[in-house]
């Protein structure tokens, strides 16, 4: 049985990949298992200046989900490089994926820069669900003319695979989806967190104190599945297929819409093992499903005829 | 950290709203009074982060107040069902600084923690001065447990219906070596202000996972940022900043 997948050039043993925010630097969870059995995993969201993030309470609970608005809280990319990068290097062994955010094209080019001469990093995840400071706030992932700026910017400066990581929270993903590979973008990942908010009927207050967050968890899982469907199908680049991602069956189901690899989000904050579980549970899926090599469901759903 | 299967033994209430829950199973990654515990239930989606009450090498004790959905499934479950936990979470109270004469402050459902952080003392022979504050008589539980340890036990209600009137602070011993607290974040802040010693208080926040992954309970403090989570529940008295 094949499981292993190649992602940019780059081959993972496995297409399971924890995702950003949700796994920090990986240490807490190596603690518990040796996370060298997944495929890569994306770490905690890096900018160019440190950052504390939003005021708490930054979580809310929902059915079959939660919100959250930690605000992108990280110690900045120069101490991501000297200090969380050396660590990682003792209990992670292959290519690790960056994750990136910034508020101008210049934060993404200058932080993508500089983790892109890091040897362990392997992609640059770029997240471009920010809001842009220098335009009016909107989150470059809501233009394909914004988000094709970014791309193109982060690849003037670098090496490695660039996956832009994208907003679902827009009126046709397809069309930015596609202007990042025009761009030059070696891949997509999707979907980021679904906006979201939930109000505490005692005080009559936003549950959280930014009022709104994003909105992740199981779920989400039938629309990250239908947008790495409409996305995988219209670019010719690999995509990420992540949202409310919780079993080996919805890796694969993710698979079939369109995804080479898969990330597991909030699924890692409720059962801590989850990822590794579901690397270990894959094979009987595949099994089950008579599937002898995960390459070749990629994209493979088949549609019903039209009567 | 250790997630593991714990099954009820017995889930009594103390007063209207606030239960006490006793289980058993492994508690091996228990290692400090003050640590919390993070409880999967039945069709939520987060766990329900409650601290330790008491512990031993195959039970735990939680006391929690129903408050909300998941504090309300919990009130309904019986012995004998089970619950997936994860053990060993956070940051407890270190004993070693505690001096000869430690005092103890719960408010609330922050008097929990107290009672086996007062075991660990008493055991180490130290006096220890217990205070519980509530609001009124009909809140008030574990006086009775506090002085079978062998405490000084004061208890204070607002309105005066039971023990000192007043707060907390009312009630602080003429003399202590060191002071440990948990409550509501006012009463915290007054207890920060009211004592005359080192201390070390625990703190309350929503949590995502509880073990230190997401960062949604993290906090400034004069050392730095800190989730409360992980470096937390319990911060010495000179780092925490208050908003």
């Amino acid at each position: 049985m094949e499981l292993n997948v190649n992602l940019c050039g780059i081959e993972l043993d496995n297409p399971v990949i924890p995702a950003s925010g949700t796994f920090g630097y990986g240490y807490e969870f190596s603690q518990l298992y040796d996370i060298n059995c997944l495929g890569t995993f994306s770490f905690k969201g890096t900018t160019k200046d440190p950052r504390f993030g939003n005021p708490t309470p930054r979580i809310a609970e929902c059915t079959a989900g939660m919100i959250n608005a930690v605000g992108l809280q990280n110690p900045g990319v120069e101490q991501v490089i000297s200090q969380e990068l050396p660590r990682m290097k003792r209990y992670f062994h292959k290519p690790v994926m960056a994750n990136v955010s910034g508020f101008s094209i210049e934060d993404y080019a200058y932080t993508c820069e500089k983790l892109d001469k890091e040897e362990q990093v392997g992609w640059l995840e770029v997240n471009v669900s920010c809001p842009n400071v220098h335009g009016g706030g909107m989150s470059f992932g809501t233009s394909p003319e914004a988000a094709a700026e970014v791309t193109k910017a982060v690849k003037a400066v670098t090496t490695k695979p660039v996956i832009i990581k994208l907003s679902p929270n827009v009126t046709d993903i397809v069309s930015i989806a596609k202007a990042c590979e025009e761009a030059g973008a070696d891949g997509i990942s999707l979907i980021n967190t679904l906006l979201g908010m939930r109000i505490d009927l005692n005080r009559r207050r936003p549950v959280i104190a930014n009022t709104m967050g994003g909105f992740s968890g199981s779920a989400i899982f039938p629309v990250a599945v239908r947008m790495v469907y409409q996305v995988a199908h219209a670019v010719k680049i690999p995509v990420v297929g992540m949202g409310g991602v919780s079993s080996a069956e919805d890796v694969i189901e993710m698979m079939m819409a369109g995804a080479t690899a898969v990330q597991v989000g909030a699924a890692n904050l409720i059962n801590p093992y989850i990822c590794r579980d579901i690397v270990n549970d894959l094979p009987r899926v595949m099994e089950k499903y008579r599937i002898n090599n995960l390459k070749d469901i990629i994209g493979g759903v088949q549609l019903w005829e039209k009567m | 950290m250790k997630q593991s299967l714990f099954t009820i033994i017995e889930n009594t209430p103390l007063t209207r709203d606030v239960m006490q829950m006793v289980l058993s199973g492994d508690t091996s990654a228990i290692t400090t009074p003050g640590q919390f515990v993070n409880i999967q239930l039945e069709g939520k989606f987060l766990r329900r982060p409650i601290s330790v009450c008491d512990y031993d090498e195959n039970t735990l004790t939680i006391i929690y107040k129903v408050v909300g959905k998941g504090t309300a499934q919990m009130q309904a479950m019986k012995s004998g069902e089970t619950l997936d936990i994860l053990t060993g979470l956070g940051n407890g109270y270190n004993v070693n600084r505690a001096g000869d004469a430690p005092v103890l402050i719960g408010g609330g459902v922050g008097v929990p923690p107290m009672y086996n952080l007062a075991k660990k003392l008493i055991g180490m022979g130290k006096k220890v001065s217990v205070i519980l504050g509530f609001n009124t008589e009909s809140e008030i539980f574990y006086e009775n447990e506090f002085k079978a340890l062998g405490c000084d036990v004061t208890v204070t209600t607002v309105d005066g219906s039971y023990g000192v009137k007043g707060f907390v602070t009312d009630a602080l011993p003429d003399s202590y070596t060191y002071f440990f607290t948990c409550g509501p974040e006012p009463m915290l802040k007054a207890v920060h202000k009211a004592t005359t010693t080192s201390g070390q208080m625990s703190f309350e926040e929503r949590m995502g996972c509880g073990f230190g992954a997401c960062m949604g309970c993290s906090c400034k403090t004069l050392t730095g940022y800190k989730r409360i989570c992980k470096e937390g529940p319990v911060m010495r008295k000179e780092e925490i900043a208050w908003n």
